[in-house]
């Protein structure tokens, strides 16, 4: 992306509320966002590592609950119950980090599996804690200094702010040595390893900044909604993280929020237009056809257009970064 | 010093290292030879600790390495190559050299996050011995290029490069020269000796026999998991038991 192109985006997100008509479109422009922040970091452990994490959910539920439970039952304000989100998921991270280790690959994706299943149980059977399946209603709203972050327009430059704030993370990340050491692991680990790569270091730090980020997605998100239950941890949210981080193109830092713009808005627009059943049938044949003839993803095949050149389709080996 | 001592490794009953001992002299060119199936490349990965060895141990300066991870040995300075092409397929030349100078970097994660202004001349600094290391190996017109697109010939450079990069105290080199035309493994002889004239100790296994006899001051001789001669190229040469192992049939053919 041109740097005259990220400021007119930058500008077109700071002015959004503008010119939205009603309060729903900026309700998706919110969700937009918090995905954004979630496949922000799945993109972290799936693009630059290139670790499928399929239990990403585990990390934004434990952000919701951690959140919801501190501000109800302890009465915490806001933004410590934001901090302690983001620092219990990091540290759930840390943990898969280190277990996961020893698991590339196929037992990677399944120790992540098991982990958001294990989780997911707790936050149902543990009913004292939990309140179990019927889940925690009541989650206050945020608040700055005196001023209640309750209305939308509010909440967007909220969500907005994290938004910026994981995208500087990222960045500052990958074009980094630690972002090059990330890139090595997932290029060839053997040979990143002969130079002094540390993949225990590395593999765990991405896990934790990618799990903590998570976090953050979701305590935005309980204290959106309001609302948190075991429905935080369905596998749904993994996998539409997913599909937002391939079709926008993984392995970019672009590539995460234009496909959480990009599916956020699709199903809204697409309900619309036509009935259920024909939204999903849409959904799906979309999906097939981005997969199909975008394999590396939206953003490097942008790319490759102005720079004038045929993107070569290469669909196990995207590019390291832009 | 790199020292090696009854050095043993079995996969199960499969014994592919007996015992091996040697000794590496400091800012040496020394080979390792052998047939096929003699334990070379075994030997490597055990000593650069891709292999857990299962008797033996291997001490540089007289400090252990057997156990350490292969990029803990890499710290203390005993970097290698790999004897199948291994370089960082999607990156570009440039890239690849940056990946081998990871350790010389030093920022950390929060240093990064903070985004420090003494990381960008870092980083400038790192770009610029980059670039000096690849035009070292003669690929400055390649930089840009993904690793993936180079010639078989000049991918291995790009390998050689990004183990350079890692400024080896110990140079491991896993049969540079496979798979290249003759003129291109004169490229590589050069290069090797000119890594020694800088102070590196190269240890170096190759099937070529003009390359190790032209470059060598020490030829090890492995066959069947055990070393059977040590000495200078024109003694190896020589050496009866040697000449019956290494060449079989065609001996005296050397």
């Amino acid at each position: 992306m041109t740097r005259a192109g990220g400021w007119l985006l930058a500008a077109g997100a700071l002015t959004l509320p503008l010119w939205l008509q009603s309060t729903y479109h900026l309700h998706v422009a919110i969700m937009a966002g918090i995905f954004g922040v979630l496949a922000m970091s799945l993109n972290l452990l799936l693009g630059y590592t290139g670790q499928l994490s399929l239990g990403h959910a585990a990390f934004f539920g434990i952000g919701a609950y951690t959140s919801a439970l501190l501000t109800l039952k302890l009465d915490w304000s806001f933004w410590p119950a934001l901090a302690a989100a983001v620092a219990l998921a990091g540290a759930a991270g840390f943990f898969i980090g280190r277990l996961a280790l020893k698991l590339r690959g196929a037992y990677f994706v399944l120790v992540t599996i098991s982990f958001a299943g294990v989780i997911s149980l707790v936050s149902v059977n543990w009913i004292e804690l939990t309140n179990g399946p019927l889940g925690l209603p009541g989650v206050p709203a945020p608040e700055l200094g005196p001023w209640s972050l309750r209305s939308k327009t509010a909440y967007y430059y909220l969500v907005l702010a994290a938004v910026g704030l994981s995208y500087l993370v990222c960045r500052r990340l990958v074009r980094s040595r630690i972002g090059r050491a990330l890139v090595a692991l997932r290029e060839n680990e053997p040979l990143a390893e002969s130079v002094g790569v540390d993949v225990t270091h590395y593999l765990v730090l991405a896990a934790v900044v990618s799990a903590a980020m998570a976090g953050l997605g979701g305590s935005l998100y309980a204290h959106y909604t309001r609302f948190v239950s075991p429905e935080v941890f369905l596998f749904t949210y993994t996998v539409t993280m997913v599909i937002m981080v391939v079709a926008g193109g993984k392995g970019t830092l672009a590539g995460p929020l234009v496909g959480a713009v990009l599916f956020s808005v699709l199903p809204e627009a697409l309900r619309a237009a036509a009935s259920w059943q024909w939204q999903m049938l849409a959904y799906g044949v979309l999906l097939v056809l981005l997969v199909f003839y975008l394999p590396r993803g939206i953003v490097p095949w942008l790319a490759g257009v102005m720079l004038g050149s045929q993107a070569p389709r290469e669909p196990d080996s995207p590019p390291a970064r832009r | 010093m790199l020292a090696v001592r009854d050095l043993a490794v079995r996969f199960g009953g499969v014994t592919a290292l007996e015992s091996v001992s040697f000794e590496v002299r400091p800012g040496s060119i020394t080979s390792v030879i052998g047939p096929n199936g003699a334990g070379k490349t075994t030997a490597f990965n055990a000593i650069t600790g891709y292999l857990r060895p299962t008797g033996g141990r291997v001490t540089y300066d007289g400090a252990p390495l057997t156990g350490l991870r292969p990029s803990a040995i890499a710290r203390r300075g005993i970097v290698r190559t790999f004897q199948k092409t291994s370089v960082f397929p999607a990156l570009s030349v440039e890239d690849n050299v940056l990946i081998g100078l990871h350790l010389r970097g030093t920022a950390g994660f929060f240093a990064v996050l903070a985004g420090r202004a003494r990381l960008m001349a870092e980083e400038r600094a790192l770009t610029a011995d980059a670039a000096a290391l690849i035009d070292f190996v003669g690929l400055g017109h390649r930089r840009r290029e993904a690793a993936r697109a180079l010639p078989y010939g000049e991918q291995r450079l790009v390998e050689l490069a990004v183990a350079l990069a890692a400024r080896p105290r110990v140079l491991l080199l896993d049969e540079p020269g496979a798979g290249m035309s003759s003129s291109e493994k004169a490229v590589v002889s050069g290069l090797i000796r000119r890594v020694r004239e800088q102070g590196v100790t190269v240890l170096l296994v190759e099937h070529d026999m003009r390359m190790v006899m032209g470059v060598s001051d020490t030829v090890i001789v492995l066959n069947g998991g055990r070393v059977i001669a040590e000495g200078a190229p024109a003694a190896i040469q020589a050496h009866p038991e040697v000449i019956r192992a290494y060449l079989g049939a065609s001996a005296g053919s050397a």
